[in-house]
Parts: structure tokens; C-alpha cells; sequence
């Protein structure tokens, strides 16, 4: 057997996880480092980085929504698998209307979750609702799958008097503690070793609870990333590292994210048990992140999951994606390889979907979404006074006079403020 | 329950105790211990345990004032907070890295710890490191109450040493004070004696909000006088109340950490010549008691603020500031002076370091410049 053969990655069904050291013993040559469990080798060889032929793509249907093979099938109930069709289809509607209303100046700020759809859906449905989500800002489907509502989704964007962030933050920094979905932050991959810090006090609690944590494959480049990674490693900490791997990081193609085989050759590296899977089958999807989800929890150990998906949409309403990426290249994902599409022709061959279904609940989610929106708008934006409350647990006594002070200045001069667009 | 112990053992070796020994060697020689120490839940027998360990020579019902090293009276914190709550634990680094992953990654560990509910005391090795984790404690531990609407607190304390310690040049010798104290949403305090540093620590742990301690390696071995009532399990030194040392009637010395026992000093032999230093240990940066300060000023109609820390944007900058903004101005007799460690990166040769700091003779220098004398 070849050094080559040993080191590639490979997915080991029985745990071989923390090889303890060897009993030190000065009688044979064999290496006594305490850094590594190997053999020595006289040759002189570089181990070769395998890109040509990475790791395989976990998939459990085809492009056209057919089972591959039988075994794999989560065999979901109709009702499920219509919640998923829905769950990401709402989305999808949900993300035209509010990216429309941006360009209309609506609203300030909208990322799209086009093409993203089944990450989402496929690994939120295989949670228990009490799992703890940290996101990156492209997971809106998982938060919608667990039911957060459209009302809210827009009071966020539109920072009204209805959004439980009290219009603190920029749109889709969502954030909802009873459905345990951590709110939002900017900087990138700082979620991470943060996701490990909470899965620590989980195992700690001996919860039965699981955290997931989702990150882009240009989050995986930050320095929090490793450091989350090798932490999550060494505290055997139950979570699942989600990575959406969609080909972009606003104008940085994958050629020039890494030069190693994506994101899941990274996690043997750090000692996690670590998938492909084909993000755009929703299925495939549910069936990896169950499975890691059970066993992190039993084993008390991280599992890595990179789900190959597309970004179809411009990173962002401030991102115009055709000066780095060709039209073609778009359309071939949106008609070709649609994750929505895909479920689609899998409930059609299924018979438990239909033109007519198709039609009416088209009609129907449009008709949810405009009526969220249009209230959305015409609600008010949240009462001057949120400016000072929540900088800290307890207000200080130099901010409770500012907001006293300002008070008075509005009981004064109110009258030169738009006022009535907010709450008293 | 082994590996527990095991952990302990490392926190008793690795610790305060340690690093307060003096001069802190560079990083590269420093010997490898356990990067990571995670102290959990402690039963009884642990607590009691670590107690013995390391609160050696005091006795567990004392009378009366005893002398207790900064150090001790810290690990008497730490070690009564999490005993009495087992949410509490402790986590930090113990060897200084290059590629800095470690501090972003404990750093965002503590934080997300904190948001599941624990309450994580995060440790550097000095505040200087904190810099590559400063993203996790300003964007994430600082903000994230205000940025959620209140749903997320973060409740984490953060410390370490601060400043200047002797001959650790440049990268491990800046004050941050400033730094945190600038960031709404922090608690920055930075104890001076004993009682500071355990009464702020148990207080910091006990604060819902996320606290930034400052410490001062130099200060680790020094005893002072604890009274009776400070060796009680829940002696609290509160959070934003400033502490007169030392009263006086000519002028307002302000300054935290340990330029306040310089203070003292100056104003021990100042008294000789017949002038009264009123000395106030600010204890707390961030929120800054400048009540007390006005109220000082008030009566002594002169004030010199003193820190290690550079003067640009500094401690002393936003004290004078906020004096003129109230109603102490028109009390001053003379322009409030600031007393700072010298505008330049810390240089590593000993009687260079030593000038770059406020000593003892600047003070009372300054006192006499103040008031013309």
C-alpha cells in the first residue's frame, strides 16, 4: 500500500477518531513523536493535493428529481415534502418582492437566496426545533422553515415597529430566540468559533441539543474558521458545520478562493468527519445533516457537511454579478439545476403535485407575500426612545438622561420632526 | 472527573501565579502548556480542593485585616464565583501564538458560550494579544445586545494584564483602557489593590454584560491590607464607583491601575511640604464616575489626571473633557493637567521604559506646576 492510498480523504464509517499516543518504549524504531501516530518512510515523497477527482458528491436524487437509489430515500411523508416545496418556494417569492423593493427604494438593503433554497430547507427539516442555528446572512429559508413569519421577515428589512430587532440592524439580519436562530452579525465567519462555544455548553448541559453553524466557502477562509474548526475538534463538541459552497464570494470565484479540494478536504484535516453532498437536492441534503446531527450528539463530536450548491443571485442589491460572471453560467443553474425544480419534478412524478397546485399556489404565495409587504410599509417605525435601551442590561443613568432630555426636546419642537411615521 | 483534575492541575500551574512572577519571558521561550484550560462545573470537593491549592497561608475564617498578594484575591475570586454558580467557567490561553488563531478562537468561543447561557471568564495572556481577537470582543460581546433588541446578552468577562509590565517591549506593553473604554455596550474596569481586583472580578462575573478587566502584571505580587468585610464570599466592589484613597484639599490626583499607588506615594511626600493630595482610584473605566471627580474638583479647584496609557484619545483626554461639559469647570483654578505614559511605542531598555511612564517625581512635579508652588 502506497503513502498516496493512505492519505487520501476518505469516509470512514466506524469512528477512528483521537488515536491515543503509542506506550513509549526506547526498544524499536518506531517513531516516538507525541505530535503524530504514523510509520516511517524512507522516500522521499510529497503527498499530492487530489482536485482532479475530489471528494464524491453525496446525491439521492438526479436532475430530474428521480431516487437514484431506493436505499437512500428519507421516504418523507407528502406533507413533509409539500413543506419543503412550499417552505422554498415562499422564499423564493419572498426574495423577488424584496429585491424589487429595493431597486424601488424601499427598502435599503436585500440578499436574495436564489439557487440556495434546498441547503436551507433540507438541513433545517432535519433539526430538532430546539437546535441552536448561528447563520452567516444566506439562510433565510431555514428561519422560514421553522416558521417565522413573512410579517416579521419584512418588519426586519423594513425596520418597523413590528421587528422584534427594533430596526437596530441593516435587512435580513434576522434574529428570533424562541426559534433558537441567533441574530445576524456582519463580520464574516465570527459565528464560528461562537457556534462551538455554545455546542460547548450543550455538551456541557448534556442537552440532547445540537448546534449548526452556516458559512459561505469565502467565510472558510477567515482565520475564525480554523480556529472554530480545530476547537470544535479538541472540545468534541456536538456541531455541524454547515458549508454552503456556491461558487461565489461576491466577485471571488472558487479558482480563486482555494487551491485544495473545497471546503470538506479540510475537516479530515482537523480530525472532523466530513461530506460532500449535492446542496441543490433537498433530500440529500436532509439525509446527511440527520445522520451528522444524530451522531454529534451520541459521540459528542463535530461533522462537517459542504453542501455544492449555486449563488444565482448577485451576492447582494449592492452587487452587480454580470462584470465577473457570464449570463449563460446563470441560467444554465436556474433552469438546469434548480433545487426547487428538481423537488418539483419529484412530487409531479410522484403524483402528489400538479399544474393546476402549481398555478394556484403560485397565485396564493404571491398574494401572502404582497400583503405582508404592503403592511409591512405602512406600519411605524419604532419609538425614538429604542435609540438607548439595550446598549446595556441595565440603562445607565447618563443614557436615561439623554433619552429624558430628548423627550423633552420632541415635546418642545416635535412639531419640526416627521413624527408621525414613528410610534410614540 | 479525571480530566477535570487534570485541567485544574494545568490552571494551577499555568496561572495568575505565573505569570505574575516578574518579568514575562518572550514568547518563543515561554515553555508549552495546555493552550486551552477549561475549568468546568465544580463539585464541592473540587472547589475546596483548589482552594487549599491555592489560597495557601489564608486562613478559611480569618480575623481581622490580613495582607493578600493582588494575585491571591483574585483566585479567591475566581474561585468563589464558581463555586457559587456553575455556569461559570474558566477558559485562556497560556502560551502566546504567532498566527494569533488561537485568541479569535477562544475569544469567539467564550462569546458564543455566553450566548448559550454560560458564563465564561476569558483570560488573555496579556491584553496586547487581545488585539487579534478585538473583532469578537467589540462587533460580537459588545454589540450583540443592543444589535438583537435585548434577545442575546453576552454575558462574558474578559481579563488579563494591562500596560506596561518591565521589559516586554513594544507589542506587549500598550494600555488599552482607551481602547475599551471607547466601545458602548462594554464594562471596562481596572482594579489597583486587592480589593479592587477581587471585588471587581466577582463583580464583573456576576454583571450581566460583557466586561473587559484590566489588570496589571506588576501589581500580581504586591500585598495589601484586606479588611474583614472584603474576605467575605460576597464582598462586591461596585462597578462604576470611584473610591477616594486618600483625602485632600489642594488637589485631585485621578488615576487607575497602578499609577494610583504612585499617586500615593507622591502625595506621602508631598504632605511634608504641606500639601493635601485628595488621591481617587477611578476603578472603573467604563462606566467612568465622574461625579466623584466633579465633586473632588469642587473642593480642591485643581486636578492632574495620571495613567500609563498614551495621551492621544486617552483617559485623561476624556476626563478633562467631561469636566469642562459639567458644572466642576468653573471650579478649576487652573488647567487640569495630564499625566501620560510618553507618546512612543514602549521601548524595551529599562531606564527607557522607566521614563516612559509617569513616576512618582513627574507627579509631584506636576502637583507643584499645577499650583504654582
Amino acid at each position: 500500500m502506497s503513502e498516496g492510498d493512505a492519505l487520501l480523504p476518505h469516509l470512514c464509517p466506524v469512528p477512528q477518531r483521537v488515536l491515543r499516543q503509542q506506550q513509549f518504549t526506547s526498544l524499536e524504531e518506531k517513531p516516538q513523536f507525541p505530535g503524530a501516530s504514523a510509520d516511517f518512510v524512507d522516500k522521499l515523497d510529497f503527498i499530492q493535493p487530489n482536485v482532479i477527482s475530489g471528494i464524491p458528491i453525496y446525491r439521492v436524487m438526479d436532475r430530474q428529481g428521480q431516487i437514484i437509489n431506493p436505499d437512500e430515500d428519507p421516504q418523507l411523508s407528502q406533507e413533509q415534502v409539500l413543506k419543503f416545496y412550499k417552505t422554498m418556494t415562499l422564499l423564493n417569492t419572498m426574495d423577488r418582492i424584496l429585491y424589487e423593493s429595493q431597486r424601488q427604494g424601499r427598502i435599503s438593503f436585500y440578499m436574495t437566496n436564489y439557487g440556495e433554497e434546498g441547503t436551507h430547507v433540507g438541513s433545517a427539516a432535519a433539526l430538532d426545533d430546539t437546535d441552536l442555528v448561528f447563520g452567516q446572512y444566506r439562510e433565510a429559508g431555514v428561519l422560514m422553515y421553522r416558521g417565522y413569519p413573512l410579517d416579521l421577515f419584512m418588519a426586519q428589512c423594513y425596520g418597523n415597529t413590528s421587528d422584534t430587532g427594533k430596526g437596530r440592524q441593516m435587512p435580513v439580519h434576522y434574529g428570533c430566540r424562541d426559534r433558537h436562530f441567533v441574530t445576524i452579525s456582519s463580520p464574516l465567519a465570527t459565528q464560528i468559533p461562537q457556534a462551538v462555544g455554545a455546542a460547548y455548553a450543550f455538551k456541557r448541559d448534556n442537552a440532547s441539543r445540537a448546534v449548526i453553524c452556516y458559512f459561505g466557502e469565502g467565510a472558510a477562509s477567515e482565520g475564525d474558521a480554523h480556529a472554530g474548526f480545530n476547537f470544535a475538534a479538541t472540545l468534541e463538541c456536538p456541531i455541524l458545520f454547515f458549508c454552503r459552497n456556491n461558487g461565489y464570494a461576491i466577485s471571488t470565484p472558487t479558482s480563486e478562493q482555494y487551491r485544495g479540494d473545497g471546503i470538506a478536504a479540510r475537516g479530515p484535516g482537523y480530525g472532523i468527519m466530513s461530506i460532500r453532498v449535492d446542496g441543490n437536492d433537498v433530500f440529500a441534503v436532509y439525509n446527511a445533516t440527520r445522520e451528522a446531527r444524530r451522531r454529534a450528539i451520541a459521540e459528542n463530536q463535530p461533522f462537517l457537511i459542504e453542501a455544492m450548491t449555486y449563488r444565482i443571485g448577485h451576492h447582494s442589491t449592492s452587487d452587480d454579478s454580470s462584470a465577473y460572471r457570464s449570463v449563460d453560467e446563470v441560467n444554465y443553474w436556474d433552469k438546469q439545476d434548480h433545487p426547487i425544480s428538481r423537488l418539483r419534478h419529484h412530487m409531479l412524478g410522484r403524483g402528489w403535485w400538479d399544474e393546476e397546485q402549481e398555478k394556484s399556489w403560485r397565485k396564493k404565495s404571491r398574494k401572502r407575500v404582497m400583503e405582508a409587504f404592503e403592511q409591512a410599509e405602512r406600519k411605524l417605525k419604532p419609538s425614538p426612545q429604542h435609540l438607548f435601551s439595550d446598549v446595556y442590561c441595565e440603562m445607565p443613568p447618563q443614557l436615561q438622561k439623554q433619552q429624558e432630555a430628548l423627550a423633552r426636546h420632541l415635546r418642545l419642537y416635535g412639531e419640526h420632526y416627521p413624527l408621525e411615521h414613528f410610534e410614540k | 472527573m479525571a480530566a477535570a483534575a487534570g485541567a485544574l492541575r494545568r490552571l494551577v500551574r499555568c496561572g495568575p501565579q505565573q505569570v505574575g512572577s516578574g518579568r514575562l519571558p518572550p514568547p518563543a521561550s515561554r515553555s508549552p502548556g495546555s493552550v486551552l484550560t477549561l475549568v468546568p462545573v465544580s463539585p464541592q470537593g473540587l472547589g475546596r480542593r483548589l482552594r487549599l491549592q491555592l489560597r495557601s497561608g489564608i486562613h478559611g475564617s480569618a480575623p481581622a485585616a490580613v495582607q493578600v498578594t493582588v494575585r491571591d484575591a483574585l483566585n479567591q475570586a475566581l474561585d468563589e464565583e464558581l463555586e457559587r454558580d456553575e455556569r461559570v467557567f474558566l477558559l485562556g490561553e497560556e502560551v502566546a501564538q504567532y498566527d494569533g488563531a488561537y485568541k479569535m478562537g477562544f475569544t469567539g468561543i467564550a462569546v458564543g458560550a455566553a450566548m448559550a447561557g454560560l458564563r465564561p471568564i476569558c483570560e488573555f495572556m496579556t491584553f496586547n494579544f487581545s488585539m487579534q481577537a478585538i473583532d469578537q470582543v467589540i462587533n460580537s460581546a459588545g454589540k450583540t445586545l443592543y444589535m438583537s433588541a435585548g434577545m442575546v446578552p453576552v454575558p462574558v468577562v474578559f481579563r488579563g494584564p494591562n500596560g506596561a509590565s518591565a521589559g516586554v517591549g513594544a507589542q506587549h506593553s500598550q494600555c488599552f483602557a482607551a481602547w475599551y473604554g471607547h466601545c458602548p455596550g462594554l464594562k471596562v474596569v481596572s482594579p489597583w489593590s486587592s480589593e479592587d481586583a477581587k471585588g471587581l472580578l466577582k463583580a464583573s462575573v456576576r454583571d450581566d454584560n460583557p466586561v473587559v478587566m484590566l489588570e496589571n502584571e506588576l501589581m500580581y505580587g504586591v500585598p495589601f491590607e484586606m479588611a474583614e468585610e472584603a474576605q467575605s464570599k460576597d464582598f462586591l466592589v461596585p462597578i462604576g464607583k470611584a473610591k477616594i484613597e486618600r483625602q485632600g484639599t489642594h488637589v485631585t490626583l485621578v488615576s487607575h491601575s497602578r499609577s494610583v499607588g504612585h499617586c500615593l506615594e507622591a502625595a506621602a511626600v508631598l504632605v511634608k511640604e504641606g500639601v493635601e493630595c485628595e488621591v481617587i482610584n477611578l476603578r472603573t473605566i467604563r462606566p467612568m464616575d465622574v461625579e466623584s471627580i466633579e465633586a473632588s474638583v469642587v473642593k480642591t479647584n485643581h486636578l492632574i489626571t495620571v495613567e500609563g496609557g498614551w495621551p492621544q484619545f486617552g483617559v485623561g483626554a476624556e476626563i478633562c473633557a467631561r469636566i469642562m461639559e459639567g458644572p466642576a469647570f468653573n471650579y478649576l483654578d487652573a488647567p487640569a493637567v495630564r499625566l501620560t505614559g510618553a507618546d512612543v511605542p514602549m521601548p524595551y531598555a529599562k531606564i527607557l521604559e522607566e521614563n516612559c511612564l509617569p513616576q512618582v517625581k513627574d507627579i509631584i512635579f506636576a502637583v507643584k506646576k499645577v499650583l504654582n508652588i
